[in-house]
């Protein structure tokens, strides 16, 4: 059973009120009229997934799922949301001709859901296959610590590298040179000869100097143009 | 009144229900699918940790960790696809999104 505590009636209530704001708030999510709104309604829903996950004893699942999705996730979808100047009104068209499908279709989902979810028992040999069950005298921290780095550690390390993956992978997909932006070339300040930037020139005395000659460049020009995110860009008139 | 496996079930069905929905309503924006995807893996996550708490089982903690690992990892992916999208085109609408049809 899940822990309730030693205030049963509490603890449901905390989890109505918990769920019924996830709920609500993925509504709005849904239905929201400005995509920065729905952000934040998204932040809102991961807080009180949060509190749920607390609620069955879960704590270390929880604050992950404040940092990684409140913390990371939510802040890069507001992050792009707020950077494309898109029209999101223009995107909204056909919101009330898609409604019906999408109802109709939730709908039969929900209802086979509901269907599945009161007709199912629970084996009577389902407590034998319990793989790492929760010990009783260590916090879930600890717990999920001594399973995940032992039992899990391949899983684990494969995690490590989907987020590798997807990192350097938006790095790759976003990175772009632009032409014409003036950047330190490092490699080419080091590369640099004395003959190349100095000139040494004999003047006679009492002559002056009129034009200090300009040494001759030796280093090739560099390429002009890169082949990926030339900066086509026609966004401001729409 | 005490809340067991049931109503977390019930939970996670409707917020996975809320997703398909999301997917529906607004097929012509692909952030807000994104966010719709977002909280069908979230759906997926309170299951996980419902069974988890209801069995007495720490397997389903671990699942809901690596199903957070691959969340961040299709939002990032996703949005920086977005975002090179909307440089090249100016434009996110879905039904622009057919260059690589023949």
């Amino acid at each position: 059973m899940l822990p309730t505590g030693d205030r049963p009636v509490i603890a449901a209530l905390a989890f109505y009120l918990f769920a019924g704001i996830l709920l609500a708030s993925a509504t709005m999510v849904v239905v929201a009229r400005n995509p920065v709104h729905a952000v934040l309604f998204l932040i809102l829903g991961f807080f009180n997934a949060a509190a749920l996950f607390l609620l069955a004893g879960a704590e270390f699942l929880a604050l992950i799922l404040v940092i990684v999705y409140v913390g990371a996730v939510a802040v890069l979808f507001l992050f792009v949301v707020m950077m494309l100047d898109v029209n999101f009104a223009e995107l909204r068209e056909g919101f009330v001709r898609y409604a019906p499908i999408g109802g109709l279709i939730g709908g039969v989902l929900l209802v086979e859901l509901l269907l599945v979810g009161t007709a199912w028992t629970l084996s009577p040999q389902a407590p034998l296959l319990i793989a790492e069950p929760v010990p009783d005298a260590v916090t879930n921290t600890r717990a999920l610590g001594r399973v995940l780095y032992t039992d899990y550690v391949y899983l684990f390390q494969a995690a490590g590298l989907v987020l590798l993956v997807a990192m350097i992978g938006a790095i790759v997909l976003t990175l772009r040179d632009r032409p014409g932006v003036r950047r330190q070339n490092v490699a080419a300040q080091l590369a640099r000869a004395r003959d190349e930037t100095l000139a040494v020139v004999k003047v006679p005395t009492g002559a002056g100097l009129r034009v200090v000659p300009k040494p001759e460049p030796k280093r090739q020009p560099e390429p002009a143009e890169h082949g990926q995110g030339d900066g086509r860009h026609h966004g401001g008139g729409h | 009144m005490v809340v067991g496996l049931g109503h977390y079930l019930a939970v996670a069905a409707i917020l996975f229900t809320l997703g398909i929905f999301g997917i529906f309503l607004n097929r012509k924006n692909v952030i807000v699918i994104l966010m719709s995807v977002e909280l069908m893996l979230l759906a997926v996550n309170v299951n996980l940790v419902g069974f988890s708490a209801a069995l007495g089982d720490l397997t389903g903690q671990i699942f809901t960790m690596l199903v957070l690992t691959v969340a961040a990892a299709e939002a990032a992916i996703g949005l920086a696809i977005v975002v090179v999208y909307f440089r090249n085109r100016g434009s996110i609408a879905v039904e622009d999104i057919r260059v690589m049809k023949g």
